[in-house]
């Protein structure tokens, strides 16, 4: 299957890495300058631009470059850390950005500088974002922001956050939107954890007291907030369905793990109920593997919304059975304090933790209603929700 | 497992389905199988021919130097697809899926060509509810090179040439070639493909394989099966889900259309996440039978859990959310359901498939 032109393309890949490694031997130098050096000789993301950390190529030559540095030992930029920049942020700013933007922003994104957070949550606006009510009014050269957003990750560790504001409250709530990078250690912008049903606060709430962000480090156009928005949370949904797992990979693994490893455990109907989800997982799984196929192929297609709700579900039941299958072991919690945890973690790997986060899967990143209402619509064509609020102004719209 | 197979259509696959589609519903559109499953012979030979001649559906995966398309599984699960969504019936599964994957792996020559061709149909004669793993049969005994014994529910028994017979000898399993036998046909749930039930009396056979080869050709050829029946499934849940949909943007009550209710929107979106998964599992597996991978077993074990169980929900979804008219006999929603049902059955229920995982992944229930 392999083309003349793509073995070609694959040897200039290794040999670009080669002369990285040799330039820039990780043994001797400094994790950041390597991430740099790496970031400039386009081998960060090579599906970005030339100049951006790219090289214009296919996304999944990724994984040449990816597995080169792997076996050379090269430091990683820790993806985990840094997912809502590298997942969200940063094809917002290449798909909506100035070209100043990018040359600002995409480099220290990349390399983990600059952590990047996600503001667009409100306490009145969650499945219906475009609600949202965070207030951004003109001043000169500047805008100056006041309102509450939440859910926030990382905000405590974050340099910048992507922040969606109501510029626009004479027009209906779709329209009046604008998009913007906010510097997230400007006076008036104070972070407080957001404890959650596992204990700890991975997520915060994020208050805006007169904020004033440059015009400069707006994304996109003056209004056309919504439609930036979107194009971030379609990339959301890829990053959390999307993620390249072993088989028997993530939550299914512990379970297996404590099936084969204690057989005192087993039960008829556990068994039963094991088998089904493994095989769930498995279709998950490949089916994962086919929309980054696509994706590869240039055809991405609807997939990535069946792999969240797949995800989702998922980890759900498994952590429900796991506790089930551990009996007495399974009364027990870990560490009902209050933690700050450094990366966001979807199910994490205990077994009473994995059950109470896992049923946050499926509200974030869409709930799993809306995401069936977007399918149904956007893929299956049927009819749309009844909009009562589409030509009511924002500011007039009950609440 | 450390690649995966192309989970995508290649152009030429592409084009395939678009020939085999086209010939489908021109020759043998849904109202044409509803007149024929109450006649004498539901079997359509003129269909069968023409698509064996103009896509080499009969041997496709045979080499070009046996007679064959000189393709592959994954062509084969592109055709059964399409002949999951348009019910035709004419002896795909039991001659050109079943009987050429046992000629294939019991090494057969002289049989083979003319299958391929579309000459003869070969049919393997196990009952249609047989899996991969099961016992050899025991049904038919082979005493001084003749065939005596029975086998019920066989798939496209009525139109067989020649049948594939496992057998008891007295050396113990073997497969053989017989060309003389009888054959009743049998009231089927799925009227879209007639069973009969075979008897041999004394039949004079030819031996293609013994003993161990004969064990392994049998378990390839219900691997295959229960493999290339997973597309067929999903082709069948596709057309459930596509018709059920239209249906509800079409359908209007409460002075709107039904499709706009979000009781039934959200199961329509969550019957298309299911086909999803289903096409995904029905790829990989095709693929993984096409290159002989060593993960075929799980690939094909899964994708048979997987699309067998998605099939009748689609089917029971179409019949359910077409209301009165999906349970009329006009309609072909209960064609489609009987089709899933029994699909489910046949090759390996959605639980013995599991249970199979279960010994090849290492999860059993005791041990």
């Amino acid at each position: 299957m392999t083309t003349p032109a793509a073995s070609a393309e694959t040897d200039d890949l290794r040999n670009r890495v080669q002369e990285l490694l040799s330039s820039h031997p990780p043994e001797s130098v400094d994790r950041l300058d390597f991430l740099r050096a790496r970031f400039d000789a386009g081998l960060a993301w090579v599906a970005y631009p030339e100049g951006l950390g790219g090289l214009g190529l296919p996304r999944h030559r990724q994984r040449v470059v990816d597995d080169e540095l792997a076996a050379a030992g090269a430091p990683d930029n820790s993806p985990r850390k840094i997912g809502i920049g590298l997942g969200m942020a940063a094809p917002t700013i290449l798909a909506f950005g100035t070209e100043e933007q990018k040359q600002r922003w995409l480099r220290p994104l990349w390399t983990g500088e600059e952590v990047w957070c996600q503001l667009f949550s409100e306490p009145g606006a969650g499945s219906d974002l475009a609600a949202l009510g965070t207030r951004a009014v003109p001043d000169g050269e500047e805008w100056v922001v006041n309102g509450q957003k939440v859910w926030t990750s990382m905000a405590h560790e974050a340099r910048w956050g992507i922040l969606v504001t109501r510029t626009d409250p004479d027009v209906p709530k779709h329209a009046g939107m604008t998009y913007f990078g906010c510097d997230m250690r400007g006076p008036g912008v104070e972070v407080r954890p957001l404890r959650q049903a596992t204990g700890e606060a991975e997520f915060n709430e994020v208050f805006l007291t007169d904020v004033r962000v440059p015009d400069t480090d707006r994304i996109g156009d003056v209004g056309n907030g919504w439609r930036v928005a979107t194009g971030t949370l379609m990339n959301e949904r890829v990053a959390i369905g999307g993620q390249a797992t072993p088989r028997e990979g993530g939550m299914l693994g512990m379970v297996t793990d404590v099936w084969r490893s204690r057989p005192e455990l087993r039960t008829p109907g556990t068994h039963a109920e094991l088998l089904e989800l493994w095989v769930r997982a498995e279709a998950a799984r490949i089916t994962g593997e086919r929309l980054r196929q696509q994706l590869a192929a240039g055809t991405p297609g609807p997939e990535g919304s069946a792999a969240k709700l797949m995800f989702s579900d998922l980890n759900q039941k498994l952590s429900g059975l796991l506790l089930e299958l551990l009996g007495e072991d399974g009364l027990a919690y870990d560490d009902w304090t209050m933690r700050r945890p450094t990366e966001v973690h979807f199910h994490g790997n205990r077994p009473g933790y994995s059950y109470v986060r896992a049923k946050g899967n499926s509200i974030e990143g869409g709930t799993t209603e809306v995401l069936l209402n977007i399918v149904a619509e956007r893929v299956l064509g049927l009819p749309g929700e009844i909009r009562v609020d589409k030509d009511v102004p924002w500011k007039d719209l009950p609440r | 497992m450390t690649s995966f197979p192309s989970l995508l259509h290649s152009d030429d696959e592409l084009e395939l389905r678009e020939t085999v589609r086209r010939q489908l519903a021109a020759r043998s559109g849904w109202s044409t199988v509803l007149e024929r499953v109450e006649t004498d012979s539901p079997h359509d030979p003129d269909t069968w021919r023409r698509l064996a001649a103009e896509t080499g559906a009969a041997g496709l995966p045979v080499g070009e130097d046996a007679g064959g398309a000189g393709a592959s599984w994954r062509e084969t699960a592109v055709v059964a697809e399409e002949l999951g969504r348009s019910l035709a019936i004419v002896p795909f599964l039991g001659s050109a899926v079943l009987g050429t994957a046992a000629l294939l792996a019991a090494g057969d020559t002289e049989l083979l060509p003319q299958v391929a061709g579309g000459e003869r149909t070969a049919v393997l004669a196990v009952p249609l509810s047989s899996w991969p793993g099961r016992e050899f049969p025991t049904s038919v005994t082979v005493e001084g090179g003749a065939l005596t014994g029975s086998v019920t529910s066989v798939a496209d028994a009525a139109v067989a040439d020649v049948l594939i017979v496992p057998a008891q000898g007295p050396d113990g399993p073997s497969l053989w070639v017989v060309e003389s036998f009888e054959t009743s046909p049998r009231t089927a749930l799925d009227m879209t493909r007639p069973l009969g039930d075979v008897t041999l009396s004394a039949a004079p056979g030819r031996q293609i394989a013994s003993g161990q080869q004969a064990v392994d050709a049998l378990q390839q050829a219900l691997t295959v099966g229960a493999g290339i029946l997973a597309s067929e499934q999903l082709g069948l849940a596709e057309q459930c889900l596509e018709t059920t949909v239209a249906y509800l943007k079409e359908r209007y009550q409460f002075g709107r259309q039904i499709g706009s209710f979000q009781a039934l929107k959200h199961r329509m979106a969550t019957l298309w996440v299911d086909v999803t998964r289903a096409r995904a599992a029905a790829r990989y597996a095709a693929g993984c039978l096409a290159t002989q991978d060593p993960d075929t077993a799980v690939a094909v074990a899964v994708a048979a859990a997987v699309c067998s169980d998605v099939a009748v929900l689609a089917a029971e979804e179409c019949v359910q959310l077409h209301g009165g008219i999906g349970f009329t006999w006009e309609h072909p929603a209960h064609l489609w359901l009987k089709r899933a049902k029994a699909d489910q059955i046949a090759l390996g229920t959605p639980d013995r498939h599991r249970s199979r995982i279960a010994e090849l992944v290492d999860l059993p229930l005791v041990g």
